[in-house]
């Protein structure tokens, strides 16, 4: 068990830090969060800015214009740009963490050539459309249909919590391409696209969230059609791409977070001394129980990292293992930030308060955590499938 | 950075799972449970295992290895079920007679409880005016005293890792039990709500083994507070999910979860308490 970083991995933070210091002044203020453009215009200038100098994909392999990155570095790289507050990837989210990894495993040559550099780039968003209105959960229910026709997939149906769509060029589309038929699983007929968001048939209309911004959109498809050259993996497996997918969503989209999550408690512990809650003997053992919390999930990442970097491949299940924790600390990170404010809690002017409640989507997203527990009682202790 | 088992260390694990199995069985333990004193034989076998001896320098007679090792082989200690002073003999290796070979006992006064002080040739600490409590483990005699804690981060991070070896093996039984038990037609483990019960305590000690590896690496005093306040809330919450999936049977004597529970319980006020860790991460913020 060996936590130390080599002297090639020091000097890449140390290179990194420095690179970090000069760039962070030269950022634009951060936009306001209900304007997406802006939005979309500071999150793609941060990621054009990582590009020139390096930076971009680092984790993804050389063969699809990474940096081919150990994942120490990774490591690194998302502890120190935490560490000095740089953005977080932001719209880039989806064509970063979720369709660049994915084309990057299963694309073709062709595909990875035209979608990978402009998102390293910057030139290009991408948004996710995998939820439907009845298919959150059981994502194999879903029901978009795409009818071959010629060279075309012909798209009709409907999607929702399609993150990005408002600002995106392109969107991960999970259509099903053989019909819902009993004697089939129905995860079998499903198939992975590349849709242009400036498509004829495409609706987008934004989603109001609890927080009171519009985070999310959904997407009404009308006979869209997508040349079959924009499909990866083969037809009807798309369900099988899709798992690849979501292993990079919940083994390491997350981590960066955890040392968010390691500085905002250490703010509030200087807000709570400040206020006089660190005199409440539950709020200052709770604020130590979560110095606990996030210690202990930055380490259980190296031992993750470090497991799969033997095994080789994409992260594996220990994945839901972190994401089930990780996202109840993140809410118990908030309901003590509500203990220290008191009053202030209520105040939406906080940006504390706005991350409370956008919390309450993290047990949620990328899979609820009742399905996570399946997945690991199922598939790490071995239970038996059942209702 | 490599935060996995090397091949030394699995090897190492290994052969103490190995000798815990041969010398301390499910009916050693029954006969312990009904007959609770110190195998003195067993504790030489440790002894001559190296389990006491394991991090004292080899030119003093010891194997000269690491805290992060012994943390491994206390964590099968906590798997087993192994009674006695464990961490105290342990720490007293090199400065007690006998103790890093195995034939002597040594118990510490830590705080207002203290274990097998009958048992024990050597009591460091003032156990003057100590009352025999009706232990609530039966594999763990205590007595109550006037004595205040002296804080040993290594015997709080050993005791971290027994908890995990304890929070691991209850997890073992309850997804055992959930796939053999059957009703309404089908094994429990199909039931959601075993499931879920089961999921968490995997979580639950994950997140804690990880913690007390890291801690055992470090050796930073914060870390091992948190180490400690993890594995506890994993021992003592899995033991709890573990009697309740076992329904009706964990609710006996017969089967084992009771047993993992107290000592869970035992070890949460030995060397750490939560309240106590809790107090030296905040302060550390």
């Amino acid at each position: 068990m060996d936590l130390t970083c080599t002297e090639e991995e020091e000097a890449f933070r140390s290179r990194l830090r420095d690179w970090l210091s000069k760039a962070l002044p030269r950022l634009p203020p951060r936009p306001d969060p209900s304007d997406w453009p802006a939005r979309r215009a500071y999150d793609t200038g941060w990621q054009r800015m990582l590009y020139d100098a390096g930076y971009a994909g680092l984790h993804w392999p050389v063969a699809a214009g990474g940096r081919g990155a150990t994942p120490t570095q990774h490591l690194i790289y998302l502890e120190e740009t935490e560490r000095a507050g740089a953005p977080y990837v932001g719209a880039n989210f989806v064509g970063l963490l979720h369709a660049g990894p994915t084309i990057a495993a299963e694309g073709t040559p062709e595909q990875r050539a035209r979608w990978l550099p402009p998102v390293l780039r910057g030139d290009e968003i991408w948004c996710q459309g995998f939820s439907e209105p009845d298919a959150g959960s059981d994502l194999a229910a879903l029901r978009t249909r795409a009818v071959r026709d010629g060279d075309d997939y012909v798209v009709t149906g409907s999607k929702i919590w399609t993150s990005h769509a408002e600002v995106a060029d392109w969107c991960e589309l999970l259509v099903r391409t053989a019909p819902i038929d009993a004697s089939v699983p129905k995860h079998r007929g499903i198939t992975w696209l590349a849709l242009p968001m400036d498509a004829p048939g495409i609706t987008v209309r934004p989603l109001r969230t609890l927080a009171g911004s519009a985070e999310f959109a959904e997407v009404f498809l009308d006979e869209v059609r997508v040349p079959v050259a924009h499909r990866v993996g083969a037809e009807n497996d798309g369900w099988r791409v899709t798992m690849v997918t979501l292993a990079f969503e919940r083994g390491t989209a997350f981590v960066g977070e955890v040392v968010a999550c390691r500085r905002t408690l250490t703010e509030l512990a200087a807000t709570a001394r400040r206020n006089g809650a660190w005199d409440d003997d539950e709020t200052r053992r709770r604020l130590g129980a979560l110095n606990a919390e996030f210690t202990a999930l930055w380490r259980l990442t190296q031992w993750n990292v470090s497991a799969s970097t033997r095994g080789g491949g994409a992260p594996g299940v220990g994945g839901s293992v972190f994401k089930l924790r990780y996202s109840h600390a993140r809410q118990e990170l908030y309901e003590t930030a509500a203990r220290v404010l008191g009053p202030d809690a209520l105040d939406l002017g906080r940006a504390l308060i706005l991350d409370r409640l956008s919390s309450l989507s993290y047990t949620i997203a990328a899979g609820t955590s009742q399905i996570q527990r399946n997945i690991v009682a199922e598939r790490i202790l071995g239970l038996p499938k059942g209702r | 950075m490599d935060f996995q088992l090397t091949a030394d260390q699995k090897a190492l694990r290994a052969a103490m799972r190995d000798l815990l199995a041969a010398r301390l069985d499910r009916a050693a333990l029954r006969a312990a449970v009904e007959r609770p004193a110190l195998d003195r034989e067993l504790w030489r076998a440790l002894g001559e295992a190296g389990f006491f001896a394991l991090r004292l320098p080899e030119r003093e007679g010891g194997v000269g290895l690491t805290l992060a090792d012994a943390a491994l082989v206390f964590e099968e200690a906590g798997r087993a079920l192994l009674p006695g002073p464990l961490v105290a003999t342990h720490l007293a290796a090199g400065t007690e007679p006998g103790a890093a070979t195995g034939e002597s006992v040594v118990t510490r006064v830590d705080g207002p409880l203290v274990g097998w002080l009958a048992e024990a040739d050597y009591v460091q600490g003032d156990a003057e005016g100590a009352v025999a409590l009706r232990s609530v483990d039966p594999l763990t005699p205590l007595h109550r005293t006037r004595g205040t804690r002296t804080y040993v981060p290594e015997a709080a991070l050993l005791a971290a890792a027994e908890q995990v070896g304890s929070a691991s093996r209850s997890t073992e039984l309850a997804v055992q039990h959930a796939r053999s038990r059957a009703q309404f037609g089908q094994p429990i483990g199909a039931f959601q709500a075993v499931k879920h019960l089961c999921a968490d305590m995997l979580v639950r000690t994950e997140v804690a083994r990880a913690a007390v590896y890291a801690a055992a690496v470090t050796q930073d005093p914060c870390e091992i507070a948190g180490a400690k306040l993890l594995a506890d809330e994993a021992a003592v919450r899995g033991a709890r999910d573990c009697l309740q999936v076992h329904g009706g049977m964990g609710f006996t004597w017969e089967a084992e979860v009771h047993l993992h529970l107290k000592r869970a319980w035992v070890r949460a006020e030995q060397w750490q308490s939560a309240k106590e860790a809790a107090e030296v991460l905040a302060a550390a913020l």
